[in-house]
């Protein structure tokens, strides 16, 4: 089987965010970049199968150069391959027109299985497992913790609000995944030494079938025009706890009677 | 002509509470635009849904009945929207951003040509441009998007428990329209849900959370915090150091690489605050934080602290909670 495993590279969740001058974008400046845990769940999963069942692993990517890092690290854990559609100069592309570059490279490559984290931990739409799906005219599960392989299919077990899914879906097909599926790994000393003699396939939007005019800029639907930090939070307001029972009662006094939540 | 359709989410025939706050917020979009409301359910024996729809407001109720659509179905579903927007013509499109509201708004956005304002924890509409504020890198910093001039239909996915849900002050007519669907390609199919535990909020759409982090030390503490959520009607929550040490499930999570969620009252018992986590919870209206250590970066974001040990204070608050009620 071949997977398409497509990866964001994201600020590392430890990060302490800060905004860039211009009020849109964060300051770069001494971040540290990741692939997006969700995507290292994703690209794990894909890793089982093709040890379990033979195959092809592509890491696939939308990004500056510096993306490069983040894909060979998928290529030290395990990945094949490696793609990254460059996005130097474009501007401002919203979810839609990265799943637009995503699915134009992805119809150019054997795929049964296309595997990505169910969202970023950067702009965090959580929109383009779907949206992938749909322009691949491919069924999709979203928010998988769990699956089971059958033949030409895969059982999916998916998080729900207060419940959990079970689906079938025929491959080919896109699956989501999310925290629960597997632990991943750590890349091995021998793999980042192959993984050095790698070669990345840099791409730019035009081979993956798609002018850059049409979901760049201009294009864009949707448009950032105003980042912030989240407002600042009140000081804190301390209730004694030597007393426990005083301290509840206290405690459950002002959540009804100051802040009204009870 | 602006109208404004609603895309709601049922389950076993029940409609669902973030639909309907999206059906409210949609009643006030529509009424700024001055447009019409449209409400689209799909699943199968719902006819009896539309009545309640249009005590929030909606005109029309798009109604996709058929056994097929019994079960989830992002495909069926997504059809269901899309033949509803053919025949309402609405220049908005709202869907609740919930599992099944995500994968409706991105599939149908992705058919249509069209970009999504996803997860916004405000929405506003101005010279006929939606506009709405959203939290990037996990809750850590929140942009304002705004649909291009360009955009065609704007879709937006509200998240759910924020907005409120109230029944409109003049119901709509609620005139029911049966969609004549094409046959439908439904490749991948729920075969089972399994429902939580009874009585399990999830905290995804919970207005009050407990969380508990390391300093419960282990899962042995979970009926103490329990036994406070069923008091107070709270969700369960959890820190990652409590989920990677096994002490729970992941739907427990809260944090950036759990759940972002915005609650009326979170309250963090021996949760230490990791950026992550504030990064998850740091909307939340109001948060109590009770820990030992004075120094612990929870008490930063904390609206109420009580410093002392979570094993007394958590029970003496279940005691109180109780005689509250009383």
């Amino acid at each position: 089987m071949n997977h398409i495993v497509c990866i964001a590279y994201v600020p590392d969740t430890e990060t302490k965010i800060r905004i860039a001058a211009g009020g849109v974008s964060i300051d770069e400046a001494d971040v540290k970049w990741i692939v997006s845990p969700y995507d290292e769940y994703a690209l794990e999963g894909a890793l089982q199968m093709k040890e379990a069942k033979g195959g092809t692993v592509t890491a696939l990517t939308f990004g500056p150069a510096r993306a490069d890092t983040g894909l060979r690290e998928c290529l030290a854990r395990g990945a094949d391959d490696a793609i990254r559609i460059a996005s130097e100069g474009l501007g401002e592309v919203d979810s839609l027109g990265v799943a637009r570059l995503l699915a134009g490279a992805i119809k150019a490559l054997p795929h049964d299985v296309v595997w990505m984290g169910n969202k970023g931990v950067g702009t965090d739409a959580q929109v383009l497992v779907p949206m992938l799906a749909e322009l691949l005219d491919l069924p999709h599960v979203n928010l998988v913790t769990k699956l089971e392989w059958k033949d030409g299919a895969v059982l999916a077990y998916r998080e729900i609000e207060g419940a959990r899914e079970i689906v079938e879906m025929p491959l080919p097909g896109v699956i989501g995944a999310t925290k629960g599926l597997n632990e991943p790994r750590y890349a091995s000393l021998k793999g980042i030494m192959a993984a050095k003699k790698k070669a990345i396939a840099v791409k730019t939007p035009a081979d993956a079938g798609v002018d850059p005019v049409t979901v760049a800029g201009e294009a864009a639907h949707v448009r950032w025009t105003k980042l912030e930090l989240p407002p600042a939070r009140q000081a804190v307001k301390l209730v004694p706890g030597d007393d426990p029972a005083k301290a509840a009662t206290e405690l459950l006094r002002l959540l009804r009677d100051e802040a009204k939540v009870l | 002509m602006a109208n404004v359709l609603v895309f709601i989410e049922q389950r076993d025939g029940k409609l669902r509470k973030s639909s309907l706050e999206a059906l409210s917020l949609g009643y006030s979009l529509s009424r700024k635009i001055s447009g019409t409301l449209g409400a689209v359910v799909a699943g199968s024996g719902i006819s009896s849904l539309s009545s309640e729809l249009a005590a929030y407001g909606a005109a029309k109720v798009f109604v996709a009945d058929r056994p097929e659509l019994a079960l989830f179905s992002s495909e069926g579903y997504t059809a269901a929207l899309d033949a509803a927007a053919s025949a309402f013509k609405p220049s908005i499109v709202l869907v609740s951003a919930t599992a099944m509201g995500l994968d409706v708004a991105a599939r149908f956005a992705a058919r249509r040509g069209v970009g999504v304002l996803s997860d916004v924890m405000t929405l506003d509409v101005e010279n006929g441009r939606l506009a709405g504020e959203r939290p990037v890198y996990s809750g850590k910093a929140r942009v304002l998007v705004t649909a291009a001039p360009s955009a065609g239909i704007q879709v937006a996915t509200p998240r759910p428990n924020v907005f409120p849900a109230s029944r409109s002050d003049t119901p709509g007519a609620g005139e029911v329209v049966n969609l004549d669907l094409p046959a439908l390609k439904i490749r991948a199919k729920v075969v089972k849900v399994e429902a939580a535990e009874a009585g399990e909020i999830d905290v995804a759409e919970a207005d009050k959370i407990v969380s508990g982090g390391r300093g419960i030390k282990g899962p042995e503490s979970w009926p103490m915090l329990r036994a406070l959520c069923h008091e107070l009607g709270a969700a369960l929550g959890a820190s990652r150091a409590a989920v990677d040490a096994g002490w729970i499930g992941h739907e427990h999570q809260v944090g950036q690489t759990g759940k972002v969620v915005s609650p009326s009252l979170y309250i963090a018992c021996g949760v230490s605050g990791a950026i992550q986590h504030l990064a998850g919870m740091g909307s939340s209206k109001v948060i109590v934080a009770i820990n030992k250590d004075p120094e612990a970066p929870i008490f930063k974001v904390a609206t109420y602290g009580i410093v002392g040990d979570l094993f007394q204070i958590v029970p003496a608050l279940t005691e109180a909670a109780k005689k509250l009620k009383a």
